[in-house]
């Protein structure tokens, strides 16, 4: 076999997202030697595509009359709680609520320049499900601010990058992660990582689908890596739609709209011109009454919000997905089976300063003047909301050795998650998951790399290349992707996801014979044929889990079983595991929550 | 359907030749969507970067018709003869196809060390206007897409990067200098180490910046003439000395660590 070059860390942080560089950061200031490794160059990890905002309650905000909104980590936990349907786990979002703010300060530490309010704090906007004004943000590029303020920090700590790396697994010394192997994406070269603890910080997955708001990263790959070293996954039949995404031209298709737009007071249309959230049909029985219910209250809001409710536009994302789903369904659809997204009352200026991305992308790339004409938007796929499970204090994974942090991590948002809340996630838990691998590195020594498993994956790896004939991975996905979005999308049935689990297991099939062309040097064919694998695992574990779930809660919403079954399903989450080449699912009744915070749904949750 | 010719280089080190493929156009098609169909249904092994391809991260630079461009900010439509050529950036090392070697930015950026707080302020909340951090917002707007670098002469054409580190690194040594909170003398790094001197405003990296900073007007000339003032200008430095002019004092380069960071690429070595 091949030579293969060796590093060897302390702590091995996988992915350069936001969460990856705030545990680098973490663990570096522990002591530890820290590698990192990311699939792009730095800075281009999904994060950077963040728009809105990061939510923290800060209570920086002030009402009409001077006084403040009155926003706490409480208030912060509740709304948390019911946006994600009760499915959170209720200590990570204790946790997430008391410990964001200081995350978020401590970034302008590091030298995020966030917008100001007239008195000179950082400005917050609102956003979705959030009671009061809580996205702290910068225009609608805060996660472009919170990446690269992230990484030169991270970069002035001293660490060693190892960008354009793909890892492809995850090495064992008996139950132990010690460490983890992959190759070079420019070279081809192996490459192999001996470490005493691992963080996965690989973010989502949503390339599965054909309409996405993620990159060609967004794979699975560290979800699956991590389930085939036989950690617990947890809540991944939660998949999020973004109501907002774009649908013309068609090559835009899936790319995101920012929340950011609602938040500055955008609203929705359909093609009778109706602001159709005013359906009372749409409306939540746990938000009956706490959002605006006419179109001149809604008005009213944007310049008196504490003697207003918010308009309904800011439901939580489950809820606006579906009602556009339903409105389009319904035949009152847009030119281009959307429906109409305008700020144009805002009037230009404050448009272009307070959302300036969003008035480039439509201006260079849809030929359209947001500030003059209503965007034309559809629900994406967005978000994970499930994910590897974790060990609320420091991230552990069930596995020794092993520390999973951001959207790759599960539990912390429940059936849903509320827009601002990832960033805020990815700092906290990055954080965390740093101190805790770093914690657990001094406790152990090096484990030993078994030649062995780096052998049958390099056979792995280079079969599709050895092949004399086989299967193409880009038409593989391109069926994965039409089965997912048909059948496996917003609205799932019993008979879609049994089709669309035939169509996986079909593919998975072919996908052991994969043919490409070309050598290792930089060869996205070849790069494509290790992604496909893991995508149509993590695929299979969704459609899994969306078919186990028989209720509708949060993202997951099942025709068959349209109601809410708390006295069932909303006691459990789904916990998967890899036995073998099968996955088996459990039902695992949810920790017991505190009585004191039981108390505060009760104060706050109203 | 209608269709468009592309002419896109393909080769590494050891040479490499324009190859023309042709694609189906659809409305609103982008240079970025074109490379995905040839990747997709033509030729796997085209090498090219992307990520978000809604022109926010920076990833997919390239020259289009010989200028820099973010190819999902390119579109086709812009280009009605109908002929595309693309080709990679020129003024980094060439890896494959569309693909070169940018990590010299991130190595000289690793020489840039990020924000020091100003003692008064370190461990709290800050308290800044809006128009205070307008300047410095302009700058942070930047999204590492190394187009100016590509574009600069200093770089391009005399290879200057043991000297200069061009004005992407201007634009972050301007943020972090007009920075209200911020307690590190930049100006020593700007004139030595960072080559500010090697610039002469010829203002070609404003023009391909695709966010639209005014890299020359707004960050190159005001450091330049910070730098001035405190190396070169007699009446200054006089009027310093005296104390007619105060300064406010920020603590030195040197005084802060500078923690060694490793940025690994591979060779330009085929592996076999
Ligand atoms: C368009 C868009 C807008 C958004 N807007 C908001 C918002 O306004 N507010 C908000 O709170 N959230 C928002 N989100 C969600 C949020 O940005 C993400 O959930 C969050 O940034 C995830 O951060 P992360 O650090 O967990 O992972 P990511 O930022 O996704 O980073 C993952 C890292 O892992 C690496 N990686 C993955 N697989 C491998 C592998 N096999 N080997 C090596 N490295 C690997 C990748 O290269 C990358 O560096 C948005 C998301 C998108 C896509
Ligand atoms: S203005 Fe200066 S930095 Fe910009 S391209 Fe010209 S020489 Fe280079
Ligand atoms: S300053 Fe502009 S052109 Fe230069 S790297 Fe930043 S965004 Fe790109
Ligand atoms: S793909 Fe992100 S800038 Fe083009």
């Amino acid at each position: 076999m091949e030579n293969y070059e060796t590093y060897e860390y302390d702590v091995l942080v996988v992915g350069a997202g936001g969460a990856g560089l705030r545990a680098v950061i973490a663990a570096r200031e522990a002591g530890c030697s820290v590698g990192l490794v990311c699939k792009s160059l730095l800075g281009k990890a999904h994060t950077v595509m963040a728009e809105g905002g990061v939510a923290a309650a800060l209570n920086n905000m002030t009402n009409p009359d001077g006084t403040k909104e009155g926003d706490s980590w409480e208030v912060h936990f509740v709304d948390t709680m019911k946006g994600g349907a009760f499915l959170n786990n209720w200590r990570m979002v204790e946790i997430f609520a008391k410990e964001a703010p200081e995350r978020v300060l401590e970034l302008e530490q590091y030298g995020a320049v966030f917008d100001r309010t007239p008195e000179g704090l950082i400005a917050q906007r609102p956003f979705g499900g959030h009671r009061y004004r809580r996205l702290n943000h910068v225009g609608d590029r805060t996660g472009l601010e919170l990446i690269r303020t992230l990484q030169d920090k991270a970069v002035g700590v001293g660490m060693n990058v190892h960008m354009e790396v793909t890892l492809t697994r995850l090495l064992k010394d008996g139950d132990r992660v010690v460490g983890a192997f992959g190759y070079y994406r420019s070279s081809g070269k192996f490459v192999v990582f001996r470490a005493r603890a691992v963080v996965l910080a690989t973010g989502g997955w949503g390339r599965m689908y054909m309409y996405t708001s993620n990159s060609w990263e967004g794979t699975g790959d560290g979800v699956m890596m991590a389930c085939e070293a036989g950690a617990e996954l947890i809540d991944m039949e939660m998949v999020q739609f973004h109501p907002t995404g774009m649908i013309w031209p068609p090559g835009m298709r899936g790319i995101l709209v920012t929340e950011g737009v609602r938040g500055e007071g955008g609203i929705l249309l359909n093609s009778k011109g109706e602001r159709f959230m005013f359906n009372p049909e749409y409306m939540p029985p746990l938000y009956k009454g706490q959002f605006a219910e006419t179109p001149e209250e809604a008005e009213r809001w944007l310049v008196d919000k504490k003697n207003n409710r918010r308009p309904p536009e800011l439901l939580p994302r489950d809820v606006v997905a579906r009602a556009i789903y339903r409105e389009v369904e319904a035949g009152r659809g847009s030119k281009h089976g959307g429906v109409y997204l305008d700020v144009t009352h805002r009037g230009a200026e404050y448009i272009k300063r307070k959302l300036p991305s969003m008035y480039e992308q439509f201006h260079a790339l849809g030929n359209l003047d947001i500030t003059k004409e209503p965007m034309e938007v559809y629900p994406t796929i967005h978000y994970a909301m499930g994910g590897i499970r974790v060990e609320p204090e420091t991230g552990a994974t069930s596995v020794p050795g092993l520390f999973a942090a951001g959207e790759v991590a599960g539990g912390l948002h429940g059936a849903n998650r509320l827009g601002g809340n990832s960033l805020s996630d990815i700092i906290v838990f990055g954080k965390r998951a740093g101190d805790g691998a770093a914690a657990y590195a001094k406790t152990v020594e090096h484990g030993t790399i078994d030649p062995a498993q780096i052998e049958e994956e390099v056979d792995y790896l280079l079969a599709p290349l050895e092949a004399q004939s086989g299967e193409n991975p880009y038409q593989i996905h391109q069926e994965l992707q039409e089965a997912m979005q048909k059948h496996c999308m917003i609205a799932r049935t019993e008979k879609g996801l049994l089709t669309c689990l035939e169509k996986i297991q079909e593919l998975r099939r072919r996908a052991q014979n994969l043919k490409v062309d070309g050598d290792r040097f930089f060869n996205p064919g070849w790069h494509a044929a290790r992604d496909i694998r893991f995508m149509l695992k993590t695929s299979e574990v969704i459609v899994r889990c969306a078919l186990e779930r028989q209720e509708s809660r949060g993202a997951q919403w099942r025709l068959d079983y349209p109601d809410r079954d708390d006295a069932f399903w909303g006691k459990v989450n789904l916990i998967v595991t890899q036995v073998g080449d099968q996955f088996r699912i459990e039902r695992r009744p949810l920790p017991e929550m505190p009585a004191e915070l039981k108390a505060l749904i009760e104060k706050y949750g109203k | 359907m209608e269709k468009v010719t592309l002419k896109v280089f393909r080769g590494d080190v050891m040479g490499g030749e324009l190859v023309t493929y042709e694609v189906p156009t659809q409305p609103g098609m982008v240079v970025l969507d074109a490379i995905h169909y040839i990747q997709k249904n033509i030729d796997g092994s085209l090498a090219a970067r992307w990520n978000c391809k809604a022109a926010k991260c920076g990833s997919c630079s390239a020259e289009v018709n010989g200028k820099p461009r973010l190819m999902c900010k390119s579109r086709v439509d812009e280009y009605p003869e109908g002929v595309i050529t693309v080709t990679p950036m020129r003024a980094f090392p060439l890896l494959k196809d569309l693909v070169t070697d940018v990590s010299w930015n991130y190595r000289v950026s690793a020489k840039i060390p990020p924000l020091v707080p100003k003692p008064e302020v370190a461990g709290k909340p800050f308290r800044m206007q809006q128009e205070d951090v307008d300047r410095v917002q302009e700058f942070r707007k930047c999204i590492e897409c190394f187009l100016c670098q590509d574009v600069c002469h200093v770089l391009r054409e005399h290879d200057r990067k043991d000297g200069f580190f061009g004005p992407r690194q201007m634009v972050k040594l301007a943020a972090l200098e007009m920075h209200p909170m911020d307690n590190l003398n930049r100006r020593e790094q700007l004139k030595n180490e960072a080559g500010i001197g090697f610039c002469n405003i010829t203002k070609c990296c404003t023009e391909v910046c695709p966010e639209h900073i005014h890299i020359t007007d707004n960050a190159i000339i005001p450091l330049k003439e910070r730098v001035a003032d405190d190396y070169f200008d007699p009446v200054q430095g006089l009027l310093r000395r005296v104390g007619l002019i105060k300064r406010e004092k920020k603590q030195p380069m040197d005084s802060v660590p500078n923690e060694q960071t490793r940025i690994h690429t591979e060779s330009l070595q085929r592996a076999k």
